[in-house]
């Protein structure tokens, strides 16, 4: 055959000049960060970023980068737009199916003082610090007023397991009317693991309930930030741990820490003590500034910038921990990673926009309150019930209707907030109206003195510059996080 | 098949091919003085009216196609049947007649051409006989997706149900320009991404095949990560080596580059989509000519008949899990060349 004749590249070429498709920047001291609406992302040097703003970038590899990741178009603009209306349909998808998490305060009663605890009692008083039956059958037909077809039904505290007759009554009934309506419903408990006895584990065995519990170091750390009666709860966590695995399975018991003033400085002996409790994964929080907390003055106790320095200590920790052949993960980083390195809708409820209250979580308090997140009902704690959304006995699709949810739905629309919508982080980051309420005093709050910001930024910073300039290992590591 | 003696009942054949010579007189077609050899038992023949017999489907071989037309709407850089313009208007019913004649035991089968979407109408017919014909064998079907541009098409592919079916659609590129280039019609790139996402809307299984040539290789990791984005739910990505047929051949010093110069973009963009969790493959490479990491991605692909190795792979350790050659690149020095890989050779890398 003889050569065949072909037409050349430039023929193919656009011969008009390109428009700029929506996106964010964020200048670097040696470049520009561009992200766009669907979290794609992409560096040019300074004078590329010039040209590019200026309709002057010509055509080489930063413009095709560009054009690809639907930054720019030079063509029929009407494809880019589809690409892109699918992938913020797929990033969105959190939003379908409305409330996802439910979660159960079956009881305020804890045997734990912890100081920064939000809610929690010691007290004997059963009738007036526990769930009742009634509440909680009112509580279970709005869960499944949800339309969702995947749910998670989560026991709080207090600790969930003093009131644990009426968990067995919630988890048999919701698993009864699931079957009917062919809805998936997976069951957690928070518990700090020490009323921990067998009829807890066979029910929780049978039913495949996951547990979720605390753990903040080591022994002197966790007793000195978990204090209980004798001394000893980090005794009974352990051993309870190990219980609980034999009986559950290793992967049904997961662990959060939470970073007190007592903490800093001793991020690595934290992670040590998790590793060598076989954990394959950490969730390194900061305090959150509700509750017992608040009220004792522990939110104050450090700022966004100690916290980054002790997140960043433990983070790089891990990864040498990695290096060194031990897989193990920080869940934070996982989270974040996912928006950054993933197509995919991330349902992780404390970082979401718009914010998830109610539309995303909903609690049923012990007393039948219903409230718009875990924060909310902490917040009620402290006598500030703002973000009650109503009651057990009221219409879920009132309330789910009703302006005020709306108005909180917009105004935690980062888009349309002052400070995030021009932030580069946005498509990332996520907002929460209760948390600027309560630290600020109203629920749009303001940036530039916003800790949480200041935390979220100093954590892009910091994964954006590992993305550009990290060593292959560490950026092969994140790969792997996102995609698990 | 009968051995033919005298004049037996001829009653249920169409036809009859003798190795013998000789014109006799029959109740049926008679092509004499061919060889029958290759021929197996349920294979299926084409005897045009000249007397030229091919052979449509061999029941023993695992890469048998159906070539819907020789029309295209594209024309490939590299295409190795290069499109003809051919009338095609008998195709549909002689194709649905193969199908019924096939073995319903066939496991796999595959519609190529041409595009096969140019049949239109047409093609969703084969593929509804085959659902009725041979509701065990997957189909493949190659196609260059753009007439999936139309919704309505990718909506009644879907409408066929078909059990076990995958559509091949080649991306050349995460840039339309280049895309279009390769494939030497403008718009192409449009119309087979869009195509994509609708065969993906009404839930029709698909594969990428990208071709790795000259013009692709410079981008493969931002073409991987295109694919990610936007073509997340791909079934299948596969990144193919160059065959060196039909325009391939005529293009050769245009399109060839060394698999040396593409390893480690390879290397990047196999590692991104499989770590995201895509199920991917790469054919037509040597495994010679890979880094090592991405020897377990490498499959077998070749057709068996096109299948060859050269001499110099006679050491080689690991020939009996490589992927070899085509046939036809073997007459190109610069497309064979191998490093046959031995217990040394293998150390020797890995310190
Ligand atoms: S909270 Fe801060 S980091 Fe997050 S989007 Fe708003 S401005 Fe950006
Ligand atoms: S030397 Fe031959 S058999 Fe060995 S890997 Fe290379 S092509 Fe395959």
């Amino acid at each position: 055959m003889k050569p065949a004749f072909f037409r050349p590249l430039e023929l193919f070429e656009s011969a008009t000049s390109y428009r700029l498709l929506p996106f964010r920047f964020h200048r670097q001291d040696d470049c520009v960060l561009l992200t766009n609406e669907v979290g794609e992302f992409e560096f040019v040097d300074n004078a590329e970023f010039s040209s590019l703003v200026a309709r002057k970038l010509e055509r080489g590899d930063t413009y095709n980068s560009l054009k690809a990741k639907h930054f720019l178009s030079d063509g029929d603009v009407r494809v880019p737009l589809e690409l892109l209306a699918t992938k913020v349909r797929t990033k969105r998808e959190f939003l379908s199916g409305f409330t996802r998490l439910h979660i159960f305060v079956v009881s305020l009663r804890c045997d734990h003082t912890c100081p920064y605890c939000q809610v929690s009692r010691v007290t004997q008083d059963r009738n007036r610090f526990d769930m009742s039956v009634d509440t909680a059958n009112k509580a279970i037909d709005w869960v499944f007023s949800s339309p969702a077809p995947e749910m998670k039904v989560e026991f709080q505290g207090g600790e969930p397991t003093l009131n644990w007759p009426l968990v067995e009554h919630i988890v048999v009934a919701v698993e009864a009317r699931a079957a009917l309506e062919t809805r998936h419903i997976d069951f957690v408990l928070a518990t700090n693991l020490s009323a921990l006895d067998d009829r807890v584990l066979a029910f929780c065995r049978e039913h495949r309930i996951h547990l979720s519990t605390s753990l903040d170091g080591p022994m002197d750390l966790h007793n000195a930030n978990r204090p209980r009666p004798g001394r000893d709860s980090y005794e009974r966590f352990k051993t309870n741990l190990s219980r609980a695995r034999a009986e559950l399975g290793h992967d049904q018991v997961s662990a959060l820490m939470t970073t007190t003033p007592a903490s800093l400085g001793r991020v690595k002996e934290i992670i040590d003590e998790y590793v060598s409790l076989s954990f394959d994964s950490i969730f390194l929080r900061p305090i959150s500034p509700y509750g017992f907390a608040k009220r004792t003055g522990l939110d104050h106790s450090y700022g966004a910038q100690t916290f980054l320095a002790f997140y960043r200590e433990g983070l790089e920790y891990i990864i040498e921990l990695n290096r060194r052949g031990v897989p193990f993960i920080e869940a934070y980083a996982q989270i974040i990673l996912r928006k950054i390195l993933t197509p995919f809708s991330v349902g992780y409820v404390d970082l979401q926009n718009p914010a998830a209250l109610g539309t995303g979580v909903v609690v049923y308090n012990y007393d039948g309150d219903v409230y718009a997140s875990d924060e909310a009902r902490m917040l009620a704690e402290m006598g500030d019930k703002s973000f009650r959304l109503g009651g057990v006995s009221d219409r879920y699709e009132d309330v789910m209707s009703s302006p005020r949810l709306q108005r909180w739905a917009e105004s935690s629309c980062l888009e349309a907030m002052p400070g995030c919508s021009e932030c580069a982080y946005l498509p990332y980051c996520g907002s929460d109206p209760v948390q600027n309420w309560a630290t600020q005093g109203d629920t749009v709050g303001h940036r530039p003195t916003s800790e949480f910001c200041a935390r979220q930024t100093g954590l892009f910073e910091y994964f954006f510059d590992v993305l550009r300039n990290g060593d292959e290992f560490t950026r092969k590591l994140f790969l792997a996080w996102a995609s698990m | 098949m009968a051995a033919l003696v005298g004049t037996e009942d001829l009653s249920g054949y169409l036809a009859v091919i003798s190795e013998e010579g000789g014109p006799r007189s029959l109740s049926v077609p008679l092509v004499h003085g061919v060889s029958i050899a290759h021929l197996d038992d349920r294979d299926i023949v084409h005897i045009n009216r000249r007397g030229y017999v091919r052979t449509v489907i061999r029941n023993q071989s695992v890469s048998n196609s159906l070539f819907a037309t020789d029309r295209c709407n594209s024309l490939c850089l590299m295409c190795s049947q290069p499109p003809r313009e051919t009338d095609d208007r008998a195709k549909v019913a002689e194709l649905t007649r193969i199908v019924g004649l096939m073995d319903p035991a066939t496991k796999e089968l595959g519609i190529t051409g041409g595009e096969p979407t140019l049949l239109g109408e047409g093609l969703l017919e084969i593929i509804a006989t085959c659902k009725a014909r041979l509701p065990n064998t997957a189909l493949h079907i190659l196609s260059n997706g753009r007439r999936f541009w139309y919704s309505s098409y990718a909506r009644k592919l879907a409408a066929v149900e078909h059990p076990d079916l995958m559509v091949g659609i080649p991306v050349y590129s995460d840039i339309d320009s280049l895309h279009d280039y390769v494939v030497q019609a403008k718009g192409a790139f449009d119309e087979t991404i869009i195509g994509l996402q609708n065969l993906a809307r009404f839930d029709v299984p698909v594969e990428i095949r990208v071709v790795i040539q000259r013009h692709t290789a410079p981008r493969l990791p931002e073409l991987a990560e295109f694919i990610y984005r936007n073509l997340t739910f791909a079934s299948h990505v596969a990144f193919m080596g160059l065959e060196i047929t039909g325009f391939a051949k005529a293009n050769l010093d245009q399109l060839w580059i060394p698999p040396e110069d593409y390893r480690v973009g390879l290397e990047a963009a196999v590692t991104r989509l499989a770590t995201a969790g895509l199920n991917v493959s790469i054919y037509n490479h040597p495994l010679c000519s890979l880094p090592e990491s991405l020897w377990s991605f490498s499959r077998q692909s070749i057709s068996d008949w096109k299948n060859e190795f050269p001499p110099e792979c006679e050491p080689c350790e690991v020939r009996p899990s490589c992927g070899g050659f085509f046939a036809w690149n073997l007459n190109h020095p610069q497309a064979c060349k191998v490093r046959p890989v031995t217990t040394e050779s293998l150390r020797s890398t890995a310190s």
